[in-house]
């Protein structure tokens, strides 16, 4: 008989208890892949969803959150697939760029471009193939990071993840074009995705990534999706995040980061979508000369909920991180912001500041951030600093006393608000089409009167 | 008509009563210079025909061309043609000034029925003005007034002003914080907007002003009442006596 520790569980929990039960004989994976789902399912199981009295989630009680189990997304037929990617909207536009297409978490080739990325110098290959073949390297696929062992929304991944990207670009090679990793979800009915990606990033080399989540409609779709980057030394990368699920989705989105000496990697989360959203990163940071660039722009409205949280652990002396955080919070949504950076003994000059900002736009909109600094080495810069307010009035005085119209003059100030940290990206074509995200949902935001 | 018509104007924050009752009209074509002890209300008196909201109008009424100036929003007064040079201009991180001038010009455009510009018409006439007041490209690319000297933050005030055409300039303090070099493009560019069909009200604490921007009236403001007007040699009068005068009789 095992030990359970908790008695009480909520229908979301039975559910997810039942699904994975009934799916686990038909996930990718041999007796070996079946063994590590099975113990990171038990792991949920004995800790069941994470609440408010686990400090990581501490804001974001998915206990309470998550309302019900999707169940497990199919895989579409190709046509469906195709025709989902056509018919919804894409936010990039005319950004050039190699694709990768994943729908319901679910790899489809014939979409996209992996010949022609092939060719550049990128191999890339389906997580679904490299888990069944039950090896270590897919043992290694599933395996919890160190910084959060006891993470349950990494364990139900690793429990039920079906599909993702294998990418791997290699030493030296400047990728000529951004390379996005496309996560769509479809059908009128919801389900839940689980996705495995994985991305190596060779040293000397130099990339910019995009990773975007796009729902069409308002399907309450869940999506649990963990990326592992690793990047090699001297390699320079700009990577953008991209979230705008339907409105009604949940959106369960980690990253796993770890970087080599003298690595350069600059991150951009833009939160536009989802009706519950946690993001979060876990870095391993490189020893000297590794620099780490994490800019946010966040944009919540309605009753939506979306939490950033980052985990950025030195280890290793002489890396300089940065971290801008923005956040506009309308209507009675709630945004959360947690960061933390451990500076450990021997990790001597790090460089390390951290700075959260949000723009509250409405009376019951909420904002809770929490920076924290762990420091255990005595020759270091660290710092964190964090504030929260409205729209400065003197600054719309300003502009609408040379007859910029109050609900104009409001939409300047939270673009220059948030654009801010867009730039921060140093990428201007990936940046230009994100402001662009930024200017649809202000268009669509009601002026107050 | 005229263009400016103040009557029996009373302004309070909170409990204090700032202007007791202000008179004063404006018509076209003139210049009116007002001047007064750090104070005065005089700020105030900008700030109001600018409608900031931290004042309250408890009596009396401003008519420009005859319509209620007070019953218009901040955005309507530009769009109508009020001008507001700051004396301290507001810094704008992340917007940038060209996008800023653009954004104005087109906003009271709109406002008042128009099409919006060119972008070529556009940069022809933000060229024109800026270098009529010294004001870079690179001052034109910066976010607005981010990093800008006061000199430079004032020019940028009247370019603005030169671009938007205004009816009426209300300049509070322009001269402030300005060496004489910047106090003279200042003024030469206040001066090429003199039109038979603008006003200018030039609020000044000092007469050094007045001798580049020539008022055809000057009145002299003192705990919230404009206790006497006459011609520019009252503003010479000023500056040899001071204000000691007016704000004895006040009391």
């Amino acid at each position: 008989m095992t030990a359970e520790p908790r008695t009480i569980r909520t229908e979301t929990e039975q559910a997810l208890a039942r699904q994975f039960e009934d799916i686990l004989s038909e996930l990718p994976g041999g007796p070996r892949m079946r063994a590590l789902r099975a113990a990171a399912f038990e792991r949920f199981q004995r800790s069941g969803l994470p609440h408010r009295r686990v400090e990581e989630y501490k804001y974001t009680d998915l206990r309470a959150l998550m309302k019900r189990a999707a169940p497990p997304a199919r895989r579409a037929i190709e046509t469906a697939a195709a025709r989902a990617l056509h018919e919804l909207p894409d936010p990039l536009g005319a950004l050039p760029r190699y694709r990768l297409v994943l729908v319901d978490g679910h790899y489809f080739d014939a979409l996209s471009d992996r010949g022609a990325l092939e060719a550049a110098g990128v191999s890339v290959a389906s997580t679904r193939v490299e888990l069944e073949a039950d090896g270590e390297s897919a043992a290694a696929v599933l395996a919890a990071p160190e910084l959060a062992a006891a993470d349950v929304v990494l364990a139900l991944n690793a429990a039920f993840a079906t599909d993702g990207v294998a990418v791997s670009v290699r030493d030296g090679l400047a990728l000529d074009r951004p390379l996005e990793i496309l996560h769509l979800s479809t059908g009128s009915e919801p389900v839940a995705s689980t996705v495995r990606n994985g991305v190596r990033i060779g040293a000397n080399a130099s990339v910019q990534m995009v990773e975007t989540y796009r729902g069409g409609g308002d399907v309450a779709h869940q999506l649990n999706a963990v990326t592992r980057v690793s990047v090699g030394r001297n390699a320079t990368v700009a990577w953008a995040r991209l979230q705008m699920e339907s409105e009604t989705a949940q959106h369960l989105g980690s990253t796993i980061l770890s970087l080599a000496e003298e690595a350069r990697f600059d991150h951009l989360s833009v939160t536009a979508g989802a009706a519950v959203s946690r993001s979060q990163m876990l870095v391993t940071m490189g020893g000297a000369g590794t620099r780490l660039g994490i800019f946010g722009a966040g944009m919540v409205t309605g009753r939506q909920h979306a939490d950033t949280t980052l985990l950025i652990d030195h280890a290793l002396g002489g890396a300089f991180t940065r971290v801008l955080a923005k956040n506009a919070v309308d209507g009675e949504a709630h945004g959360v912001f947690q960061g933390k950076i451990v500076v450990e003994p021997d990790a001597q000059k790090t460089d390390a500041k951290m700075m959260a900002k949000a723009l509250l736009l409405s009376e019951t909109g909420e904002f809770d951030s929490k920076p924290e600094l762990e420091i255990f080495a005595d020759d270091v810069q660290c710092g964190h600093g964090a504030t929260s307010g409205r729209i400065d009035d003197t600054q719309l005085f300003y502009l609408m006393a040379r007859g910029v119209e109050r609900a104009e003059a409001e939409r300047l100030l939270i673009e220059a608000f948030l654009d801010e940290a867009i730039d921060g990206l140093g990428d201007e074509p990936i940046g230009d089409a994100l402001k662009g995200v930024v200017t649809a949902w202000l268009s669509r935001r009601a002026p107050r009167t | 008509m005229a263009l400016l018509e103040i009557k029996d104007l009373q302004v309070s924050i909170g409990e204090r009563e700032i202007l007791k009752g202000i008179d004063l009209t404006v018509n076209e074509g003139e210049t009116h210079a007002i001047m007064g002890p750090n104070g005065s209300g005089k700020s105030t008196l900008a700030y109001v025909m600018a409608g900031k909201d931290d004042y309250e109008v408890t009596g009396g009424s401003i008519l420009f061309r005859g319509e209620d100036l007070l019953a218009m929003d901040i955005a309507a007064r530009a769009a109508a043609g009020v001008f507001l040079a700051f004396q301290y201009p507001i810094e704008i991180p992340g917007v940038a000034t060209m996008t800023f001038l653009k954004a104005a010009l087109n906003a009271q455009r709109k406002q008042r029925g128009e099409g919006e510009i060119s972008t070529p018409d556009f940069m022809r006439k933000v060229r024109e003005v800026a270098k009529r007041l010294n004001v870079t490209d690179e001052m034109l690319r910066r976010p607005l007034n981010v990093g800008f000297s006061g000199g430079e933050k004032k020019r940028n005030e009247i370019m603005q002003m030169a671009l938007l055409e205004p009816s009426l300039c209300v300049l509070d303090e322009t001269d402030s914080g300005l060496d004489i070099d910047a106090l003279r493009v200042v003024a030469d560019g206040v001066n090429a907007l003199k039109s038979p069909t603008r006003a200018a009200i030039v609020i000044t604490h000092y007469q050094r002003l007045l001798n580049y921007i020539v008022p055809d009236f000057v009145h002299v403001l003192s705990a919230g009442k404009i206790v006497r007007s006459g011609g520019k040699e009252l503003a010479l009068e000023l500056e040899a006596k001071g204000y000691a005068e007016f704000t004895g009789k006040a009391a």
